[in-house]
């Protein structure tokens, strides 16, 4: 391979998981916080749907790109909720309602978001990072948008607050062992409910990235299941926020593959390349399995694993 | 079909009165409804925007009726579609628009006999598929050409970018037209296509007009269901777009060189008098610029002026049906001859909807 054809593979690669591994961040962070305490939500899938459209609508009809975004952080922390609660009241498994949750976000967000389909709503600025290189190409790969400095920092902040705060001792106790957190004096319920709630927010506003950062518009085809696939991220990235960060730009990188190899030229097996995350996907959840065993790092409490 | 003797003659005969009668004398009284499915949302800068206005305008017609159904999946959900808009709207005419809906068309054809499935693209075959199952398709690929000499002007670093969904025949034949269009202007100019799998990836779209605008390419045009993407992403990218299905212009006014758009007026007002007027359905309609069944977006200030001339001199040949995009010697991307010196395949030729090669100057493959 020539170094023409090296850099601009690097570029679509590195570019690529930054743009399109975004959304994962936010998702599988909302996840891990979730199920760290010791619930599953499946239902990130309809947040992330949810909050992309009510982001794009709000901005739309605002004129403010923030100001969707704060509405889908809302609607995700809403949605959260919703599902924190029902999945307190007894013998409600949250895999179920969680299913549930998907379907009806990503129902009600075709429904109430067909009028959004055609408008252009303000989009979330972009950082240029890469203004001191002459190369426009490496420029464009590293015109940042704002949120994905932000999910880079919250990664960390996470990953600091689980491992060395009281809240996050807590959360994580409650995830590990329900009886000793209750012994402990812990809210059971009420922790659970409040990581869901700040779960879905996470979700959110990894939606709103999709209809205002990248690809920035409002369709109905907008999300190619990157809230589920989020679950599988969070399991391959142990329940870590640092591990999810990796996790994220991996995925993104392995979504930037199809098109970045077909403008290389290499086209024959295109159809492969472009499901290289969901295969990704799979290999993961294969490589992770041990029967005999749970793997290090999980809730002990999760109906996943349990 | 199981057509039985006197439902036959029956068509026969009302066929025969329609070509007796006055053209619309009794047309107007008799009632109509008229289906129309879509794969994605009626506004989405594209495809089935195209359709969805030409449908609105039937509701003017006197008599008429239209039920309409989007996000429909190329799934039996097709037929189960269709199904409720015969039984519970009593539809007579139904336009299948998305490519993908043709088996499920063919299938649910029989049980309905009189009911006509009107499907855009071209697979039906005289013979082979139900006689009130029919195709209508119109040649966008002029209108591609025509966008690849406007390409092939403006473009410095010769190379042009093509997003495309997948390799079906419709498909390859705007990607070679598109290409053609660009190296009559400077045979030096290459296309090269990214395939995205489906016709709706909006992330995959982004990333495939990303990586085209990495790699140098410095005008992109696509065909998939909503061009919005790309020519948004074009816009930040400060790449040159043609547009297409519809007019894009707005979404990247600075670089929105020119468009291909359908103009499915015409054929769905002649296919809404003839099921209203009892008149034969035409299982085979075709037509491009000069037939009114497709068009170009209005030139902007991006349109450099010498491909306006260029352009209009080629149209004003299309427009006058001495125009033919495919002819020999043409040889495809991997050096083989697949249209022989002396042979020119006219735009009704039926070979040409069975295109399955990229020509001279397109760097892909066709190869899942």
């Amino acid at each position: 391979m020539s170094e023409a054809v090296v850099s601009t593979l690097a570029i679509g690669m590195i570019g690529g998981a930054i743009r399109v591994g975004t959304p994962y961040l936010f998702v599988s962070l909302g996840e891990c916080i979730t199920e760290k305490g010791g619930r599953v939500n499946l239902g990130l899938e309809g947040i992330l749907v949810m909050g992309a459209m009510s982001g794009y609508a709000l901005s739309y009809l605002s004129g403010s790109p923030w100001i969707g975004l704060l509405c889908a952080a809302a609607m995700g922390l809403c949605m959260g909720l919703l599902h924190g609660l029902i999945c307190s009241l007894p013998r409600v498994n949250d895999i179920a309602f969680g299913i549930g949750l998907m379907l009806l976000g990503t129902g009600l967000a075709f429904f109430l978001g067909k009028g959004f389909i055609q408008p252009q709503a303000p989009q979330l600025p972009a950082l240029s990072l890469g203004s001191f290189i002459a190369d426009p190409r490496w420029r464009s790969a590293l015109s940042i948008n704002a949120l994905f400095p932000i999910g880079v920092l919250l990664s960390l902040l996470l990953h600091w607050g689980l491992r060395s705060t009281r809240p996050g001792l807590a959360l994580r106790l409650v995830g590990d062992h329900e009886g000793t957190a209750r012994a402990l004096g812990y809210p059971v319920a009420t922790v659970r409910i409040i990581a869901t709630a700040v779960g879905g927010a996470f979700a959110g506003v990894g939606g709103a990235y999709l209809s205002l950062c990248y690809p920035g518009s409002w369709s109905e085809g907008l999300s190619s299941g990157q809230g589920i696939m989020a679950v599988a991220l969070v399991i391959f990235a142990r329940w870590r926020p640092l591990g999810c960060l990796a996790a994220a730009m991996l995925f993104g990188a392995a979504g930037a593959l199809g098109p970045a190899l077909q403008s290389i030229g290499i086209s024959s097996g295109y159809h492969l390349f472009n499901a290289a995350p969901y295969a990704l996907t799979l290999a993961i959840m294969i490589a992770s399995c041990r029967p005999r065993q749970t793997l290090g790092g999980t809730p002990g409490e999760l109906s996943l694993t349990r | 079909m199981t057509l039985n003797r006197r439902q036959f003659l029956a068509s026969g005969v009302s066929a025969a009165a329609a070509g007796l009668l006055p053209f619309g004398a009794f047309a107007a009284e008799r009632k109509l409804t008229i289906g129309a499915l879509y794969v994605g949302p009626h506004d989405d800068y594209g495809y089935n925007q195209s359709h969805a206005q030409a449908v609105a305008k039937l509701k003017a017609l006197p008599g008429i009726k239209v039920v309409e159904q989007e996000n429909v999946p190329e799934t039996v959900a097709v037929q189960k579609a269709m199904e409720a808009m015969i039984e519970e709207d009593g539809a007579e005419l139904i336009f299948v628009t998305s490519f993908g809906y043709f088996s499920h068309a063919v299938k649910l054809a029989p049980k309905y006999p009189k009911v006509r499935f009107a499907h855009c693209g071209g697979l039906w075959q005289a013979g082979k598929d139900p006689a009130n199952v029919g195709s209508y398709f119109g040649y966008i690929d002029e209108c591609q050409y025509l966008n690849g000499i406007a390409a092939g002007h403006a473009t410095k670093s010769k190379k042009l970018g093509f997003v495309a969904a997948k390799p079906i025949p419709q498909v390859l034949r705007n990607i070679n037209a598109f290409t053609m269009g660009a190296r009559s202007v400077n045979p030096e100019i290459s296309t090269q296509v990214i395939f995205t799998g489906d016709w709706s990836m909006p992330v995959r779209e982004a990333e495939a007009t990303n990586s085209l605008a990495d790699k140098g390419v410095d005008v992109v045009t696509c065909h998939v269901d909503s061009p919005k993407v790309l020519v948004e992403t074009a816009a930040k990218r400060g790449v040159d777009v043609c547009g297409y299905h519809a007019d894009q212009s707005v979404l990247a006014p600075k670089l929105y060189l020119t468009g291909a758009e359908w103009n499915w007026e015409t054929v769905y007002k002649a296919y809404a008098l003839a099921a209203q007027s009892g008149a034969p359905f035409a299982n085979m309609t075709r037509g491009g610029l000069k037939d009114g069944f497709v068009r170009m977006s209005a030139y902007t200030a991006a349109t450099p002026a010498k491909a306006r001339t260029a352009i209009d001199g080629v149209k004003a040949k299309m427009l006058a049906g001495k125009f033919d995009i495919f002819k020999g010697p043409l040889k495809d991307n991997t050096g083989k001859e697949v249209i022989p010196a002396g042979t020119t395949l006219v735009q009704t030729d039926l070979k040409l909807e069975s295109m399955d090669y990229l020509v001279e100057g397109v760097i892909g493959s066709t190869g899942a």
